[in-house]
């Protein structure tokens, strides 16, 4: 089977310093890659170049969708990014903010979005401006988009910030399914995951090079 | 399409929620233009003469301005991000940004010109050269601008450096934008400065967008 992501040879480095270097990465159907390592030694920057928000110092990644050939050598909507920042805007309500990110990509009915809002926990809150909403709150507005339609590969930069013990285990839950559902994840995360599906790896980044 | 749309509204409306925002590039106008007949003093004649080069050179600070935190706020909470991996392409979605930013800023100045052009002794028969010149010329603004924009958005205090990057751009929209003026104070066709300075429009309409997407690759690649 050929991997719906396929890195070989992966090399990074921020400001002359190498972060890591031969890194080969494979992400095919229902696997779900864990990135590990201490901080700063390149988690983030090695899923910002998969999903080629930041070009590799050397390698390459190859998307295997066969509509990436005929559009266009571009990443774009083959996966699904939630970083650090989530994209979502203080000023707009939840429903409006997940209306647009889903535009992006494949759009949402209203209905979708205030399903996928109440199954995240936010029921009651689809039209506050999200800046009157807590830290965790607005992480969960950002992580409704995995309830929406959507790319099948997900990469998530530390997902379960600030969210409290039983968000955490409902979204590792709703990874695993994801996963057994033919869908692909690729997280960071400091926590030791609780349920993971049968097609789960960890990537070990060491410190040594850093 | 659809998604120009929604970005529009989108953007119309973050705007509107923020609205001390669009009031301070045209609040700068309408003071900036103020400012000279109390400094050169009441002189009806000198004013006249100099009115074309005044409104033109504040309606370019004003929103050169208003340019500076076009695109932070984006990249801060990572709505770049969304867009440069969205499906649709980054032109396109920047095009739709810079029109709406135009539309609250440079258009608002365009509205408001004529009463300041009245004020600095402007003849009316010249408000109609007035508009249509800073109509087609303000999107050059905007959509230049954007492009300084876009490339320093990275850095914590661009402010200064946008302006030195883009003011010098600025200078065929000026010397077009007050010469149709100049032209139409003394009773001359201007119909040449305003087909050039539409020309323009086009040209940075239909190049600007992919300056400004390629900007922002790299502004968030970094």
């Amino acid at each position: 089977m050929t991997p719906y992501l396929h890195a070989t040879d992966l090399a990074c480095d921020r400001d002359g310093r190498l972060l890591f270097e031969h890194l080969q990465v494979q992400v095919a159907t229902g696997d779900m890659l864990q990135v590990c390592g201490p901080n700063g030694c390149g988690k983030t920057s090695l899923l910002r170049v998969l999903a080629g928000l930041m070009q590799p110092a050397d390698g390459q990644v190859v998307f295997a969708s066969p509509a990436l050939h005929a559009q266009r050598s571009e990443r774009g909507g083959q996966l699904l990014w939630i970083g650090h920042a989530t994209g979502i805007k203080d000023a707009l309500s939840p429903e409006e903010n997940l209306a647009w990110l889903c535009a992006l990509h494949t759009p949402a009915s209203r209905e979708q979005i205030w399903t996928a809002l109440a199954a995240i926990g936010l029921r009651g809150f689809e039209d506050v401006p999200c800046r009157m909403l807590s830290a965790g709150q607005q992480r969960r507005v950002a992580l409704a988009r995995l309830y929406l339609p959507g790319p099948p590969l997900w990469i998530l930069d530390e997902p379960f910030t600030a969210l409290d013990a039983q968000a955490v285990e409902q979204l590792e839950q709703h990874l695993v399914d994801h996963c057994e559902r033919g869908g692909m994840v690729v997280l960071t995360t400091h926590h030791v995951l609780g349920q993971t599906p049968n097609r789960y790896r960890r990537l070990e980044l060491d410190a040594s090079a850093a | 399409m659809s998604v120009f749309v929604l970005l529009l509204k989108r953007e119309a409306r973050l705007l509107c929620r923020r609205p001390a925002e669009l009031a301070n590039p045209l609040v700068f106008f309408a003071i900036v233009v103020a400012l000279f007949p109390l400094a050169v003093g009441p002189q009806m004649q000198l004013l006249q003469s100099l009115s074309p080069g005044l409104v033109w050179v504040a309606a370019l600070l004003a929103v050169l301005l208003s340019l500076d935190g076009l695109f932070r706020s984006d990249l801060e909470d990572g709505s770049l991000e969304q867009w440069v991996l969205s499906e649709h392409p980054l032109p396109v979605l920047v095009l739709a940004k810079v029109l709406v930013h135009w539309a609250f800023s440079g258009l608002a100045l365009v509205l408001v010109s004529p009463l300041l052009a009245l004020m600095l002794g402007l003849p009316e028969r010249c408000l109609p050269v007035l508009l249509a010149s800073l109509l087609l010329g303000t999107p050059v603004l905007s959509l230049l601008g954007a492009v300084g924009a876009a490339l320093t958005v990275g850095l914590k205090r661009g402010g200064l450096l946008l302006a030195l990057l883009t003011l010098p751009l600025y200078i065929p929209v000026l010397i077009l934008g007050t010469g149709a003026l100049q032209a139409s104070l003394q009773q001359l066709p201007t119909a040449g400065y305003l087909l050039w300075l539409g020309s323009l429009t086009a040209l940075a309409v239909t190049l600007a967008p992919f300056a400004i997407a390629a900007g922002l690759k790299i502004s968030v690649g970094e």
